[in-house]
């Protein structure tokens, strides 16, 4: 059917064409009839398990100024990520947990204070269950502030500690 | 006298020169003129460590030379720059001169320099040896006292003139204060480009006046932050930051251009520094939520555990002598300074202020510890000695931080954004408060650290 119409398509869209060789001077403003079908965006297992994390588990938990212990606020993220840890169809997953801090401090201590942060982050994921060998952390200091500007609201979601899905070679399927 | 050096090439002014760079090995010769004996300088003396007093006025003429009239004037510029900038010299316009120098070695008309107000005449020339090589030399004379302060002089390749030039400020430096110069020396830092979000970080290093800069780390896929000379100047160690994995304590080595990750340790090391001897970096290193202060050999990678807190220590700092080491703790529960022998024995609190001390750094004089100090959102630089006592705050902005020592132990540099979201650049003061001012670089730039003097 779909083919059809195509092919009817072409045999007038031909047609046009000869038409306007024929006429001088005539622009052919064709119609097209057939709109293409619309494709739902594929996505691998790891991108769903990525939306997933950074839409609806929470992907980020937030400290206090130069504090790294874990709020009751940032526990209640935390459980909901290792309960999707440690669903079974996510077990594959690897993730690092990167430290962050506001600009407020030298850069050495932030680094030491945002490798803190991770930490905690992570005692608290492998306290509920997520295998330590799964959870890679790292510190970013001040050198990768999630908004750049110099203010109390910035500076709070500044200090944090963020949850990345790893691609290793392991999940590419 | 001969000095051998490893110095860059200099040539087009232009920015961003790809490294590699021929760092050729070059020989410099230095002969002090002794056909005029050196007489005592008591007449013409600045004591640098009062705080403000009035910069000496000092006449400059250009250099003179029949074969490189050009070359002569741009010697005269960058010593006039030098003696300007310490803020110690007030070179006066050329257009105020009476008498034109055409031999310095005839004595000059005093009278004719100190009319116009100058109180030392630097008189130089340029020349030109035939080989490739000029020769630079230059007189300095007391013009209220009527005799010559000193006389020095120089042989080097053409192209090196720079250093020549810098040398003869250091010269007048020490003939004026009694103590060696900074002149002659580079600063590295690191250059910054991009949204604030996401920054590149690269390692640049130039000449102390901002000539020369060259990019030393091109095309890395790590960003580069704190870096730190060795002794000898021939190395720099500073902190590989990555997105995907832990930062690293890295030694670069100038000449050949090579980089590598110093030893294997799972968690991350940071904020590095030579020992005063070389042959041993002190760094921080971080494992489970938990910073300590270690030595880590470069050549073996061997980890030495210096404190062992649950606190955070870091930024680590050795005294010149090799005996103590002053680091930042946050064990009493703000981040203070503290010092410890070089075996980690004895830790003891030095600072007690309000607010937060951080990244002490010992100057290489041994008498102070310079530091980073934030308190009710602002930022300090400032001083202290060993013992605690005597802190001074030189100076304040929204954010300053990093401090590094000139060679002489007189002048710190430091990053500054003087207001939030300001751009991000490289200031220098002197040890007495007095003359703040801004670094030339092409770039935002931070972290900057002043290399030793160049030998």
């Amino acid at each position: 059917m779909k083919f059809n119409r195509l092919g009817t398509t072409g045999l007038v869209a031909s047609m046009a064409l000869l038409a306007a060789c024929a006429t001088t001077d005539e622009d052919v403003v064709e119609v097209i009839e057939t709109e293409p079908e619309i494709v739902e965006p594929v996505m691998s297992e790891l991108d769903r398990a990525k939306m997933e994390l950074e839409q609806n588990v929470g992907n980020r938990v937030f400290f206090g100024y130069d504090a790294y212990n874990l709020t009751a606020d940032a526990q209640t993220v935390l459980r909901r990520q290792a309960s999707f840890l440690t669903m079974p169809e996510n077990m594959d997953i690897r993730v690092r947990v990167a430290g962050n801090c506001d600009e407020r401090g030298t850069r050495e201590y932030n680094l030491a204070l945002g490798e803190r942060r991770a930490e905690a982050a992570k005692a608290y994921l492998v306290s509920l269950g997520v295998a330590p060998t799964r959870i890679s952390t790292v510190s970013y200091g001040k050198e990768r502030p999630l908004d750049p500007a110099s203010n109390p609201q910035a500076w709070a979601k500044n200090r944090n500690a963020t949850t990345t899905i790893v691609e290793t070679d392991m999940d590419m399927m | 006298m001969v000095f051998t050096w490893c110095g860059s090439r200099y040539e087009s002014p232009s920015f961003l020169v790809r490294f590699p760079l021929p760092m050729l090995r070059q020989v410099f010769l230095a002969i002090v003129l002794t056909f005029l004996p050196a007489v005592s300088l008591a007449q013409v003396e600045i004591d640098i460590t009062r705080g403000r007093s009035d910069p000496m006025p000092i006449a400059i003429p250009d250099y003179l030379s029949a074969e490189e009239p050009e070359l002569a004037g741009d010697i005269a510029k960058v010593i006039r720059n030098d003696l300007s900038t310490s803020g110690l010299l007030d070179p006066i316009d050329q257009q105020a001169f009476i008498e034109k120098l055409t031999n310095i070695n005839v004595t000059p008309r005093f009278a004719d320099w100190r009319v116009i107000g100058a109180r030392v005449l630097l008189a130089g020339e340029v020349l030109d040896l035939g080989d490739g090589r000029v020769q630079i030399n230059t007189r300095l004379w007391d013009v209220v006292g009527n005799q010559q302060v000193a006389s020095v002089a120089y042989k080097t390749p053409k192209e090196n003139w720079r250093r020549a030039a810098h040398k003869v400020s250091d010269f007048v430096y020490t003939q004026l204060t009694g103590e060696s110069g900074y002149f002659d020396s580079r600063i590295v830092y690191v250059a910054e480009t991009g949204p604030k979000e996401r920054r590149d970080k690269r390692l640049v290093i130039m000449d102390q006046d901002g000539a020369n800069p060259q990019v030393l780390t091109e095309g890395l896929s790590y960003d580069v932050l704190t870096p730190r000379f060795s002794p000898d100047e021939q190395e720099i160690t500073y902190l590989a930051f990555f997105e995907d994995r832990p930062a690293k304590v890295y030694v670069f080595n100038i000449e050949t251009g090579s980089q590598r990750e110093v030893g294997e340790f799972p968690g991350m090391t940071f904020a590095p520094r030579f020992t005063p001897g070389g042959d041993e970096l002190l760094i921080s290193f971080a494992l489970n939520g938990n910073s300590d202060v270690a030595y880590l050999n470069p050549v073996s990678g061997r980890l030495r555990r210096l404190t062992n807190n649950p606190a955070i220590d870091v930024s680590p700092s050795m005294s010149p002598d090799g005996s103590r080491i002053a680091f930042a703790s946050d064990r009493g529960g703000s981040q203070q300074i503290y010092v410890m022998d070089a075996d980690g024995a004895r830790q003891q609190r030095i600072t007690f202020g309000e607010g937060t001390y951080g990244t002490p750094v010992w100057s290489p004089r041994g008498d102070l510890i310079a530091f980073t100090r934030q308190h009710r959102g602002r930022f300090y630089i400032g001083v202290v000695a060993p013992d605690g006592s005597g802190e001074r705050l030189l100076t304040e902005a929204y954010l300053v931080e990093g401090p590094t020592w000139s060679p002489n132990g007189r002048v710190l540099a430091f990053h500054r954004e003087e207001y939030p979201g300001a751009p991000v650049r490289l200031w220098a003061i002197d040890l007495t408060g007095q003359n703040l001012r801004r670094l030339p670089t092409r770039t935002e730039a931070s972290d900057p650290a002043w290399s030793p003097r160049l030998n």
